[in-house]
């Protein structure tokens, strides 16, 4: 699981490059399922391994939302991302394929700031009063 | 057979008193120019929205059943139309508590005696939104045949925001098949304006968070969503983003303009509300729908389509 900042930075890198539509798409979809993981572990949650679906980020967000209702307010993000995922790994060459990578970048961006933002108000993870210091250097 | 919905109780709600004033002039509006007969409810109350719900959520279901009850018991309605998305979620909350928990029974039964009025007891109204009114009265159908002033060559992006349909259980007459609306993909509003003419985008993030809950304790966080959902609308080939809450309305207007000035991220897409692209479409003025009420400026694109 990387920092949050490098999650970060691995989205905005790839809002800015193009890729290779498939193997991008599994990129983004892996950022998805750590931003959910960094929420478990916040919570002392060890990250199920288990899929929901056919995917193990639709799991991580049942799991995360147990117990907090609240936090199926991003349950379409996470589906839409998936949605994105299939759009494009099962027709890479789709006259369409860079469009819609374009957008699962911008739904993985809602799902990263949904998160790190709830994060925050709690003061949990990465933004707990321990870890602040911490993160100031680093920015 | 008696039109569905033909008149009904109408409940504001404190936001369309205010910041969302235009979407309360819109409907009432776009009502008048359908044949549809709007009262407001008597002497309403704020339905509890989060700051009640946070400190006591069954204060919070005794003040929306407070509403349900004065339409019920007073006005003698069966229906209840709230179009802010905040009141209609907690009136559909308070009837499910009704319905499912005594504790919160007993509770909205000792505030309302306390209070004088009549208790609210669940199954007496139905608790409707705007856009169920409009589409379960009239429908795509009854829209299409009162278009005066097509929305043709307007893309529009529909934003439905995260409370219209969460959570599922509070609304059990969606996801019931084919024409009910769906708490996954909501289309009511896409159906609607699609009926007025519109072309409506793919938009991904129509049911996201707008971050309102975070507007006044972390707003760089409330700037950042939205700029990420204009910025989505924008891809999608939105020239306007149609909205059905008056809090995501509000909030996407001034973090459009925050996103702007303090980071210097322009952006064109327009935020208007559903009703007034429907009253435009049905040939009222931009002024009758309170277009000029609005923070974001759409003059310029409205005449450019000519529909202003």
């Amino acid at each position: 699981m990387r920092p949050l900042a490098d999650i970060e930075a691995g989205i905005d890198y790839r809002e800015r490059n193009s890729a290779e539509p498939a193997e991008a798409a599994g990129e983004l979809l892996k950022f998805g399922e750590e931003i959910l993981e960094h929420w478990l572990d916040a919570h002392d949650k060890a990250p199920t391994g288990e899929k929901k679906e056919g995917f193990r980020l639709l799991a991580l967000h049942r799991q995360a939302a147990q117990g907090d209702p609240s936090f199926n307010a991003c349950r379409e993000t996470c589906r839409e991302l998936a949605y994105h995922y299939n759009l494009i790994t099962l027709d890479a060459l789709h006259a369409e394929s860079s469009q819609r990578l374009v957008m699962m970048v911008m739904v993985v961006r809602h799902l990263y700031l949904f998160v790190t933002g709830k994060m925050q108000t709690a003061e949990l993870g990465e933004f707990c009063c321990a870890s602040r210091p911490l993160r100031a250097n680093a920015n | 057979m008696e039109q569905k919905y033909k008149k009904v109780a109408y409940y504001p709600g404190c936001a369309l008193e205010g910041t969302g004033h235009s979407y309360s002039r819109s409907t009432k509006e776009l009502g008048k120019a359908l044949g549809l007969e709007l009262e407001e409810v008597k002497n309403w109350n704020c339905c509890g929205a989060m700051e009640v719900k946070n400190v006591d959520p069954k204060l919070q279901t005794y003040l929306s059943s407070r509403v349900m009850s004065i339409a019920a018991n007073e006005m003698g309605y069966d229906t209840v139309m709230a179009p802010c998305n905040g009141c209609y979620h907690n009136l559909k909350k308070a009837e499910y508590d009704l319905e499912n928990d005594p504790a919160s029974v007993e509770v909205v039964g000792k505030l309302s005696e306390k209070a004088g009025h009549q208790t609210y007891e669940a199954g007496q109204v139905e608790t409707i939104h705007a856009l169920d009114w409009i589409k379960d009265s009239l429908g795509e159908e009854g829209i299409r045949a009162r278009v005066k002033n097509s929305l043709k060559d307007l893309k529009i992006a529909n934003y439905y925001g995260c409370m219209y349909t969460r959570p599922r259980h509070i609304f059990p007459e969606k996801d019931k098949g084919e024409g009910s609306e769906s708490t996954s993909k909501p289309h009511y509003m896409d159906d609607l304006l699609a009926a007025a003419g519109a072309e409506n985008v793919d938009f991904p993030l129509k049911t996201a968070c707008c971050g309102g809950a975070h507007t006044l304790s972390d707003s760089d966080t409330s700037t950042r969503l939205v700029m990420n959902l204009i910025r989505a609308a924008e891809a999608s080939g939105a020239e306007v983003i149609a909205t059905e809450c008056p809090t995501c309305h509000s909030g996407l207007e001034m973090h459009q303009i925050r996103a702007e000035k303090q980071h210097g991220e322009k952006s064109n897409v327009k935020i208007i509300y559903f009703t007034q692209l429907l009253g435009l479409a049905l040939g009222l003025s931009p002024r009758q729908v309170g277009i000029h009420e609005n923070v974001s400026d759409s003059m310029g694109l409205l005449k450019e389509k000519g529909l202003a």
